[in-house]
């Protein structure tokens, strides 16, 4: 409910010339990605001290080094059999002074963090992608995309219907419509993957016109449209539990927000001035608006990303989610903790796209920037 | 006197009534669950410790299912044999016994499973029986001699050779009709035991089990467990959660933002900036890595929300609320008679805005009650404690929605989803109550 408390905003004047307005806001963004770098690797830091806390990432290291080094060795048809457990450990050892996993603890954890930020990380135990490779950046970028498309759509779905929505009911407050809305506020205190639960039963089971979960058809239609199709089937019931877990109380605070702004001084005179709805609508109402509308998106979708490892899970679509999902199922702690730090790097992407649209909706954001 | 008022202030608004209606009414569930069962009784029992779950059906519904459907399922049956119809005949070195198990079955409705229970006491040699099956039009068919010693489970529901001379699964065949195979012939049927026990002071009983197809209010699930005592006892864990989550995350991030406030300079700096870092901080993400590596417990679950909830992008929120509360003449008063820092902290600043705070604390409530069950969901739910979210979790992991086993998803699902309606409705209402800018419009 951040944004019914906001003062509203003021219409902004800008007079200053188009070059500075530009170096300014370059300025601005300049400081707020060294702001961003510095809390991803602040972020990144905490989460592999709880990764870390029960040894598990150092050991894991030292048992990767062991089997790729027993590997190695085995492989090497010039070493005879009796020699090769000595050389194995001494091998085992040298590697992980080469690595450096006697040295304390502290500078180790710089390292994984240096790792990290560089996205290098690691080798999967178990998983593999479809393309076979044990990389966990290569298992990752692989399900990134189907995650992007899911709630990317469902996300700009919820947000369009509501401001339209919104902007109608706040016209006509009172209604039936609008009475109804308010009562259904209180619906989306259940989470997408709920309501997920609920449709999977009745529009897959009980009366099965879509699939009750996956990406595609197996196998996969051969053409390029067919494929396309057969996704946007199977992304109808999960873009539609999102939408139903976070469409009325979207609606909701934002007709209150435009009810509150609509009775503005400034509104009231273009009234009076006998503007058309329309042009109040978008000139007068949305405009001034704009930030808290972008910034409450944004926040809505640093929610999302949370939430959808479990709609992913109960939809069987194969993102992100599933992806951690399936990590916990294999005890694969290299996948989980990559998982970890690309859902920080989604999310301070997130925030720093909220920066950069705040700052070119918002004139005074760049001038008394702190 | 204060409660009085706040229902006076409450009861114009319906929702508002409705959600605390559902509410106490959870809160009293909790409370008589919580008295009724004890938590070790509940843990060990749901953990199969001292409960008989083995006299359960297996996947049965609920016994309103019936009223629903309008069919008639079965019940489990349980038949013993009445002590008078019990014939002895000894012999050399022997006894020889008849028991007649008999009982009507009116289901229209198979049973789910058939299984004998035969204890054989006062000898060590085996014992050797011959079971019969009597149907009510008066055919028998005979069920395969045995040889058991001391206590013996016979089901005859997995008896592979039965179920090949009978054609179908043995209690469906046992008792459908001849001509129409799906069709229950209702009626009294008996099962006569004939027994040869090889001594003379040995005793046999008998016991025959007609697991039903519905148990309970709740039903069961693929460990014959009664559901009953998971959905009982997630309310008081839900609540708890909930109620502590909310109350941990939203106290202690007031009086951060609070002391930010009010110190300002570089403790309002650093506290700002580890904002920052916790907004980009995956909660559920870090949760499960968190399950993953050390402990399921509940508890450290609550912990770990409570710490990551510390610095949450509320503080951004309450920050504003409070900054123009720094220069109120009400708080210079304070200092001027010499009150301490944290004195006006705690007793001037954060009870200012405290009712401006309670309806989206109410809100936040159902949200960890969530959070606990989709922990739950992914299969890190508590290890011993019975939940909501870990009853979805069996479902979801035995296909229940793919074989119809409807009343295992939807029974915890209602039961959440009450809760989350209930704090929500009572939350909204509050917040029209208490912003009196929304209640104008």
């Amino acid at each position: 409910m951040t944004e019914l408390t906001q003062p509203p905003a003021t219409h902004p004047s800008t007079t200053r010339p188009r070059s500075r307005e530009i170096s300014g806001l370059a300025l601005f963004m300049l400081r707020r990605v060294l702001a961003l770098v510095l809390t991803v690797l602040v972020g990144v830091y905490l989460t592999i001290i709880i990764a870390n806390m029960g040894g598990q990432v150092d050991e894991l290291r030292i048992i990767q080094i062991r089997a790729d080094v027993s590997e190695a060795v085995r492989a090497n048809p010039a070493v005879a059999a009796a020699e090769r457990p000595a050389l194995i450990e001494a091998q085992v050892a040298q590697e992980v002074e080469r690595l450096g996993l006697d040295q304390p603890f502290f500078w180790r954890s710089l390292d994984y963090l240096r790792r990290a930020m560089l996205l290098d990380l690691g080798r999967a135990e178990q998983m593999s992608s479809d393309l076979g490779s044990r990389q966990v950046s290569a298992i990752i970028t692989e399900r990134l995309p189907a995650t992007l498309l899911l709630f990317g759509t469902a996300n700009v779905l919820v947000f369009a219907v509501s401001l339209i929505v919104a902007l109608g009911l706040s016209r006509r407050y009172g209604s039936a419509l609008d009475r109804t809305i308010v009562a259904l506020a209180p619906s989306s205190a259940a989470p997408g993957w709920f309501y997920g639960l609920f449709l999977i039963l009745i529009f897959a089971f009980a009366w099965p016109i879509f699939p009750s979960g996956g990406m595609v058809t197996v196998p996969p239609p051969e053409t390029a449209g067919a494929y396309a199709l057969s996704v946007l089937h199977h992304m109808v019931l999960p873009v539609f539990a999102i939408f139903i877990s976070s469409i009325f109380v979207s609606i909701y605070s934002w007709r209150t927000f435009f009810l509150i702004h609509s009775s503005e001084d400034h509104v009231e005179m273009a009234r009076a001035k006998g503007l058309t709805d329309r042009m109040i609508e978008t000139r007068y109402i949305l405009r001034p608006t704009l930030p808290p509308i972008v910034t409450s998106f944004l926040l809505m979708l640093i929610g999302l990303w949370s939430g959808a490892i479990i709609l992913e899970q109960v939809f069987n679509w194969p993102g992100l989610g599933t992806l951690l999902f399936q990590a916990i199922g294999f005890r694969d702690t290299p996948v989980i903790i990559g998982g970890v730090v690309i859902f920080a790097y989604l999310l301070a992407l997130t925030v720093f796209l909220l920066d950069f649209l705040y700052a070119l909706l918002d004139p005074r954001v760049r001038v008394g920037a702190p | 006197m204060r409660v009085a008022a706040l229902w006076a202030r409450i009861r114009p608004y319906p929702s508002a009534v409705a959600g605390a209606a559902i509410i106490l009414a959870l809160v009293l569930v909790a409370v008589v669950t919580v008295i009724a069962i004890p938590y070790n009784q509940a843990v060990t029992q749901w953990r199969g410790g001292d409960a008989d779950w083995r006299m359960n059906p297996v996947n049965a519904s609920p016994v309103w299912t019936n009223r629903l459907t309008g069919g008639n399922a079965p019940r489990t049956m349980r038949v013993t044999v009445d002590p008078d119809t019990i014939q002895r005949a000894p012999f050399e070195g022997g006894l020889q016994m008849r028991l007649p198990l008999s009982f009507d079955f009116p289901y229209d409705d198979f049973p789910s499973e058939l299984t004998l229970m035969l204890t054989l006491s006062g000898t060590e040699r085996a014992a050797f029986v011959d079971p019969v099956w009597q149907r009510p039009d008066g055919s028998e068919i005979r069920l395969g001699a045995q040889r058991i010693t001391g206590a013996d489970r016979i089901a005859l529901s997995q008896d592979r050779a039965l179920e090949g001379r009978l054609g179908d699964v043995p209690h469906v065949a046992l008792f459908a009709q001849a001509q129409d195979r799906t069709r229950v012939v209702q009626g009294r049927y008996t099962l006569l035991i004939d027994a040869v026990l090889f001594d003379e002071g040995a005793e046999l009983s008998a016991e025959l089990l007609a697991f039903g197809r519905v148990h309970g209010l709740a039903g069961t699930d693929h460990l014959r467990r009664d559901l009953m005592l998971a959905l009982l006892w997630g309310t008081p864990i839900a609540l708890a959660f909930g109620i502590l989550a909310a109350v941990g995350t939203t106290v202690t991030t007031l009086v951060i933002a609070a002391v930010g406030v009010w110190f300002g300079g570089l403790i309002d700096a650093v506290i700002q900036r580890l904002t920052e870092v916790t907004m980009i901080l995956p909660i559920l993400p870090i949760l499960v890595m968190i399950g993953t590596l050390y402990s399921t417990s509940i508890w450290l679950m609550l912990g770990v929300v409570i710490a990551l909830g510390i610095f949450s992008a509320s503080i951004k929120m309450y920050r504003a609320m409070l900054l123009p509360l720094r220069r109120a003449p009400y708080i210079e008063a304070a200092r001027a008679y010499g009150a301490s820092n944290m004195r006006i902290v705690i007793r001037y600043m954060i009870p200012r805005i405290l009712p401006v705070l309670i309806p989206s604390f109410v809100t936040l409530i159902p949200t960890y009650v969530f959070l606990e069950a989709s922990l739950a969901v992914l299969g890190l739910g508590d290890p011993v404690l019975p939940t909501w979210g870990k009853v979805l979790n069996d479902a979801q992991t035995q296909g229940a929605l793919f074989n119809g086993f409807y009343y295992w998803v939807i029974a915890p699902a209602v039961l959440l989803m009450l809760t989350g309606l209930g704090f929500a409705l009572f939350g909204f209402a509050l917040d029209r109550i208490f912003n009196p800018r929304l209640r104008s419009t």
